[in-house]
């Protein structure tokens, strides 16, 4: 994340192109842009996504792919709420103009988390594993309510302060975001994928802390029925690779 | 009662008024039925009205529905109270979120334009919904709202054994605005 904002050629959607309320890109990615503003009330924070149209589609298929993508994702959201998953709650969307706003996660990323983190102090590895743990706790009741991911990183994960806790940076509830790649699924094989996108991102990202990788195998089996299964076919995905068929 | 500006929506002032112990919700609603236009308001049933956020939630879907001429219903009024539901039959959802012969509390909510002022709104209403005036609060939301009832409206998952089932929580109302806003798609 950025802290200044950066430049735009992009023109937002109806209401925010006249909107007085100020709007802050703070990602920008290959399919949507990512602002922080406030909705529905001035002290509601809220994470803005949009999905600009992309003037190379053809218009009817650019607006199919964009519908479908945007409530591809509140579809998902709304289902890992009910689930009882910690996840951003949706404000309130247009599928039509392609735009989402979700709830503002407050905390910082796991992935700044880790690497910001103080290793000098007595029981820094405890303290690491413990969170390794609850983001395999996380992941384990994601994929039991059904819902796989699709682009597991440290940085898809934050680390939201628990009121009345010590504000020590590796605490804190953890909160999957950005289900833009997310898939409701009941294949052992797309949670294994998860799972090994996971271990692979993890291990490029936090090199060093990569020997404790098992704990979140062992906190997502904590939490999830089917985690054996799972598992057992993420052995096989190691050896092979993400892709199952030899296409693409 | 109060007026409300939602961000990104400056142009579209609310003036809300929620209303304890309604004493003439069959003349109200006939109004609606007759299409009486001095009725140009939006009434909700407030024993289904999950919270603040919500209400605010269904207005900006309303209003935006509006600008790109995409209402399902009559007016933008009664969009707004199609809004607060998340099931796509009108009729079902004016009976389920709108006023009843059997309402007891009142959520009247209008979009403000260039004809009608804030005053104009509070002295009408202050003259033809016959109760009392309460804050637009969570707070006296929760003591109106019909929980069992909202649970089931909105597909609610069972409330768990440790907290109480009289109340709706932060993840309820969350899931209630996520369902509001994907309704019709």
């Amino acid at each position: 994340m950025a802290a200044d904002p950066l430049p735009t050629s992009h023109a937002l959607p109806s209401p925010f192109s006249t909107s007085t309320t100020p709007l802050t890109l703070i990602a920008q990615g290959a399919e949507a842009l990512l602002y922080h503003t406030t909705f529905l009330s001035p002290t509601t924070p809220c994470a803005l996504k949009i999905r600009p149209a992309k003037p190379w589609r053809h218009p009817t298929l650019d607006k199919r792919l964009t519908r479908q993508r945007i409530l591809a994702e509140a579809r998902v959201l709304v289902k890992c709420l009910r689930e009882g998953v910690a996840v951003p709650a949706v404000l309130g969307l247009d599928w039509e103009t392609g735009w989402m706003a979700m709830q503002w996660i407050d905390g910082g990323s796991v992935k700044e988390a880790v690497r910001g983190r103080d290793v000098s102090v007595n029981g820094a590895d405890g303290v690491l594993k413990g969170l390794m743990r609850r983001i395999g706790r996380a992941v384990g009741g994601l994929h039991a309510a059904g819902v796989v991911h699709g682009d597991l990183t440290t940085s898809n994960m934050m680390l939201r302060p628990i009121a009345g806790e010590t504000a020590d940076r590796l605490r804190g509830e953890i909160v999957l975001i950005d289900f833009g790649l997310a898939t409701q699924t009941v294949q052992e094989e797309d949670r294994a994928v998860d799972l090994y996108v996971l271990e692979r991102a993890f291990g490029s990202t936090h090199p060093r802390e990569e020997g404790t990788f098992p704990e979140v195998l062992e906190g997502y089996r904590e939490v999830f029925k089917g985690a054996k299964g799972t598992l057992r076919r993420l052995e096989e995905v190691r050896m092979r690779g993400r892709k199952k068929s030899m296409v693409g | 009662m109060e007026s409300i500006v939602v961000p990104h929506l400056p142009a579209h002032t609310l003036h809300v008024g929620l209303f304890k112990d309604v004493e003439n919700p069959t003349f109200l609603r006939q109004q609606l039925l007759e299409g009486n236009t001095d009725y140009q308001y939006a009434f909700a049933d407030a024993s289904m009205v999950a919270s603040r956020q919500a209400v605010l939630a269904a207005c900006s879907r309303a209003i935006d529905d509006s600008i790109f001429g995409r209402m399902k219903t009559r007016n933008l009024h009664s969009e707004i109270v199609f809004a607060l539901s998340a099931i796509n039959n009108i009729s079902e959802s004016f009976r389920r979120m709108g006023i009843q012969d059997t309402t007891k509390h009142v959520l009247a909510m209008k979009v403000l334009n260039e004809s009608v002022t804030a005053s104009q709104v509070d002295a009408f209403l202050g003259e033809h919904v016959h109760g009392t005036v309460v804050a637009f609060t969570d707070e006296e939301l929760s003591s109106m709202q019909d929980v069992p009832r909202i649970r089931k409206i909105y597909k609610l998952p069972p409330a768990g054994k440790d907290k109480s089932a009289k109340t709706l929580s932060k993840t309820d109302e969350a899931i209630v605005i996520g369902s509001m806003a994907l309704r019709g798609s």
